[in-house]
């Protein structure tokens, strides 16, 4: 099975998780429901991101956060790749 | 989907963080309800959000709209004098289960048959959490509340059904699980010109979760998950399958007469027959 060649492809960027500290009141929701399990926890239950590398900005942590603290950056739109207007 | 920052512009954020406890699904519900309200496209001004006494009445005081928080269970009452004396402004009522289900139940069922443009979405617990987990009307069967502390042997409402049989023309349900299908079911109801009811099924880990094997956040939303079903589906249940089911989505709609449109319409009655026999 020949490998597709990725190295023409620009590097997949992760994006921007952040987490409010001052909000989050660590009930482990996003943890608990993040399809890529993309979230870690410290000792104090904290959520850590750990993976953003595998984040597919689903944005469920950030709706079913109930304190608001989860945000995730959206995806940028690559100028080169805009389809011009006919 | 907007950015996060989009709907804090709607936030009171120096209240912040709010006073729900850790895991409270109140706080989900005020997010849909800010997504509903962009995506509807209204104006932070042609809003107001009215709520009674109890946990998910605390909402109003996060929200950067004209906001009044009233007595228990009279939130109707009020909402209603605004939809009347300015009914170009949007009325929203946050509320709990003790609110619209129980002390204010009765204001609810008239709000109802009226139909009246308001909408309302209730915050479904299951209990009365701001005074230690008392069961309410809407407490399911058998379950444990220091009230009930040998099972609930009350049959719960179904404020869905109530609100039909009362004369609501928009009646919708969801939980805070489904949380991407909230948003939508409750900007529809604020786009809906009548009487508008969403009511949304929230966890209370603190009192309900503890007292019945659901102590943590995120197993009070597998429970949601796993005791809701879609409304097609649900139809096609058996008696037998459908008790301690919930049928989510929009499980009802119709058009009638809206009741400040008639009342205008009584008003300019009146005034071409007193204008033309003048006392």
């Amino acid at each position: 099975m020949s490998e597709i060649d990725k190295s023409s492809d620009p590097p997949k960027t992760s994006p921007k998780i952040t987490i409010h500290e001052k909000w989050c009141k660590k009930c482990g929701i996003c943890v608990a429901f993040c399809p890529k399990k993309v979230f870690d926890t410290d000792d104090f239950g904290l959520p850590l991101v750990n993976r953003p590398e595998q984040c597919i900005r689903c944005m469920l942590c950030v709706i079913r956060c109930p304190d608001f603290a989860v945000d995730v950056e959206r995806a940028k739109e690559d100028p080169e790749k805009k389809v011009p207007p006919p | 989907m907007e950015p996060l920052s989009e709907v804090k512009d709607f936030l009171r954020i120096e209240k912040f963080p709010h006073i729900w406890c850790a895991g409270c699904g109140h706080g989900i519900i005020l997010q849909s309800f800010l997504r509903a309200v962009i995506d509807a496209g209204i104006d932070k001004n042609d809003m107001v959000v009215v709520s009674g006494i109890g946990c998910s009445s605390r909402a109003v005081g996060y929200v950067d709209f004209d906001t009044l928080h009233t007595a228990h269970g009279r939130a109707l009452p009020f909402a209603t004098g605004i939809k009347m004396a300015k009914p170009e402004l949007n009325v929203a009522i946050l509320a709990g289960d003790g609110d619209i289900a129980a002390i204010g139940g009765n204001h609810f069922i008239h709000a109802a048959r009226r139909n009246i443009d308001l909408t309302v979405v209730i915050f479904n617990n299951f209990n009365y959490g701001m005074t230690g987990g008392q069961s309410s009307p809407l407490t399911c069967l058998n379950a444990i509340a220091p009230t009930t502390p040998y099972g609930n042997i009350e049959r719960p409402f179904d404020i869905c059904s109530l609100a039909i049989a009362a004369g609501a023309t928009y009646v919708a349900r969801s939980t805070t699980y489904h949380a991407l299908q909230l948003p939508e079911l409750i900007a529809n109801g604020i786009r809906h010109h009548g009487f508008s009811v969403i009511e949304v099924l929230t966890g209370c880990p603190t009192y309900y979760g503890k007292f019945n094997s659901l102590r943590s956040p995120s197993k009070m939303l597998e429970w949601q998950r796993d005791h809701s079903v879609n409304l097609k589906q649900y139809q096609m249940l058996s008696e037998d399958a459908k008790e301690g089911k919930f049928a989510i989505g929009l499980i009802h709609s119709a058009e009638r007469p809206e009741y400040t449109d008639e009342y205008s319409k009584i008003i300019q009655k009146v005034q071409v027959v007193s204008q033309k026999e003048p006392r």
